[in-house]
């Protein structure tokens, strides 16, 4: 396939008087990892309910693996593989059963089915745990039989509704690895996630989604770039008064208030234009007393687009 | 035609036989039912019997004999009534997403949980019969066993259709639904009314006459009727009463069953199509 592997054109979504997604457009290239980045209620998960048919299509055009979501649900749902936010997993049957369901509902022949279901539990090391019920396991061995079973179908895109959330940071690490594997095998990955470390560290390219829109898109590298070069947290003894000396710095681009003091971001190499602005607020006779210079993240870039941190 | 409603009856009988508890009071449950209300009963009842003379030549049939039909009848309803509630549990723990997710057709989802509903009610019913022959119930007398088998095949039939038809019905309350208590309380409302305005352990012919049109629209009569025809015989009297069955009551009986399970696989199916798991 050649063109887009997902298609969204004005897609807008209500739910009674409140609008949850509102006109966004994306595309998703073949054998990428793309994530939507946003904060909890952003409409992330109406935009994969949508994309995987579990919601009707109200406005805008869809389309999944050459597929329209409206006309042909059918066959984008063969051609898809959902891992669920939440655990979508029956507690009384065994990891095995729980593939071979999943297997007999999509369909798949016999042989090929038991096949699949052997080197999907390897994939994902859980030989010893086959013939153990769901309920024994962890939430990590949980998480990763949903992504084993998720891709059992051999699907074109697999779409991951916060794939590691409420996982320990070792847990996390773990399925990221699984994720990478499976993609670098040629599945399409469409991700949502609010964890910024996560979309940083797993996607080709980013859109940063909240109250129903799309407020940026790219690559994370060209996220970070576009907000400036560096930023430099500074704490001093007259906020205001900083603020004002600092704007008269061509390299400044924007300053926010942080936790403690200011941050301020630059266009130009920190190290340099650092002292320079610290030389600057002793002769303005400012008090400083801590400096920090780093590169943004894609934290920096959510607070520049939105005005607020992505939690609280 | 695929062959998706076998997963979903498998992965339900998974589940019947894995929950032990459960398993064990369904099996246990209709032999209870039998042993304490029938033989109760059966001592108070057969006494009145006894005040009205029945016909020379004629069959007469012991109470515990009428009512182990009846018993039958009631336990497949009661059974079937909260059949539906694997679906009000898969969504109210997430996994109908999983199906509704996959290309799997809704209708199989239907059929799958509804066929594991009816074995489980042939086995309850297998178990009454058995249990109630070897307590002194007259089924099947004067029959070979080919004929025996026949008449077996019978009542499983009419059970079948008829626990379709409530298991449709208790699908689409629960999908209604949004909590077990919920389906619990709309299901003792329902099953109350049908198990009284019957003809299952008493007989309907003296209730008074809106009582008794109220039992013609209810489908437990028909399945009744059924049992009675196939277990003890066209002809026979109970209580007092004279039952007489021909073929063509038989089939009536039966095609209402049919139209009774069809409305209710309908009503079902448009409510799953529009159902939306969040």
């Amino acid at each position: 396939m050649d063109g887009p592997v997902i298609e969204v054109a004005n897609l807008t979504h209500s739910f009674k008087d409140t609008v949850a997604v509102n006109g966004i457009s994306f595309s998703v290239k073949p054998g990428e990892i793309f994530s939507f980045l946003g904060p909890n209620g952003a409409g992330k998960s109406t935009t994969i309910n949508v994309l995987t048919t579990l919601l009707a299509l109200q406005q805008g055009t869809v389309r999944v693996a050459g597929h329209d979501v409206a006309s042909d649900p059918e066959e984008v749902r063969r051609a898809i593989g959902i891992v669920f936010q939440e655990e979508t997993l029956d507690r009384d049957l065994t990891v095995w059963e729980i593939l071979e369901f999943h297997g007999r509902l999509y369909s798949m022949p016999h042989a090929e089915r038991r096949n699949r279901i052997d080197e999907m539990i390897r994939l994902v090391e859980l030989e010893l745990k086959r013939d153990v019920l769901v309920k024994h396991l962890s939430g990590g061995m949980k998480r990763r039989l949903e992504i084993a079973r998720g891709l059992m179908t051999r699907p074109k895109v697999l779409f991951l509704d916060e794939p590691t959330l409420g996982l320990d940071p070792q847990s996390r690490i773990h399925v990221w690895d699984y994720i990478r594997q499976v993609n670098r095998e040629g599945t399409t990955i469409f991700l949502t996630t609010h964890y910024m470390d996560e979309a940083d560290s797993l996607s080709d390219r980013i859109s940063i989604i909240d109250h129903g829109r799309i407020i940026a898109s790219g690559t994370s590298y060209e996220l970070k770039n576009a907000l400036g070069q560096d930023i430099i947290y500074i704490e001093t003894a007259d906020d205001v008064k900083t603020t004002t000396v600092l704007r008269t710095f061509s390299e400044v681009k924007d300053i926010r208030p942080a936790f403690r003091g200011l941050s301020v971001i630059i266009t130009t190499d920190g190290t340099k234009c650092l002292p320079a602005i610290l030389d600057r607020l002793k002769a303005e006779g400012i008090e400083v007393m801590s400096a920090n210079l780093k590169k943004p993240t894609l934290d920096d870039v959510f607070v520049h687009f939105t005005g607020r941190e992505i939690r609280g | 035609m695929g062959t998706e409603f076998t997963t979903i009856y498998w992965r339900d009988m998974l589940r019947f036989v894995r929950f032990r508890a459960l398993l064990f009071s369904s099996l246990v449950q209709p032999a209870l039912w039998m042993a304490f209300f029938g033989i109760a009963m059966t001592s108070s009842f057969d006494r009145f019997a006894a005040l009205y003379p029945v016909p020379a030549g004629a069959v007469a049939v012991p109470y515990l004999t009428f009512m182990a039909a009846g018993v039958m009848a009631l336990t497949t309803l009661f059974t079937s009534l909260f059949g539906g509630i694997s679906l009000l549990f898969d969504k109210l723990w997430g996994l109908l997403r999983e199906i509704l997710a996959s290309p799997a057709p809704r209708s199989h989802v239907l059929f799958g949980i509804s066929l594991s509903g009816m074995t489980k009610s042939f086995i309850q019913v297998i178990i009454i019969m058995l249990f109630g022959l070897l307590i002194g119930v007259k089924f099947f007398t004067g029959l070979t066993i080919l004929q025996a088998a026949v008449a077996v095949a019978g009542i499983l039939l009419f059970v079948g259709v008829f626990s379709l038809g409530f298991l449709f019905l208790s699908s689409t309350i629960s999908l209604l639904m949004e909590s077990p208590e919920g389906l619990q309380a709309v299901i003792t409302l329902l099953s109350l009314p049908l198990f009284f305005v019957s003809n299952a352990l008493y007989p309907a012919e003296s209730f008074p006459p809106f009582l008794q049109a109220a039992t013609a629209a209810n489908p437990l009569t028909y399945l009744v009727n059924g049992i009675r025809y196939f277990a003890i015989g066209p002809d026979f009297y109970a209580l007092g009463n004279h039952y007489m069955y021909t073929a063509g009551d038989v089939v009536l009986s039966f095609l209402a069953l049919v139209l009774f399970a069809l409305v209710m696989f309908a009503i079902a199916l448009r409510t799953f199509s529009r159902a939306v798991v969040s």
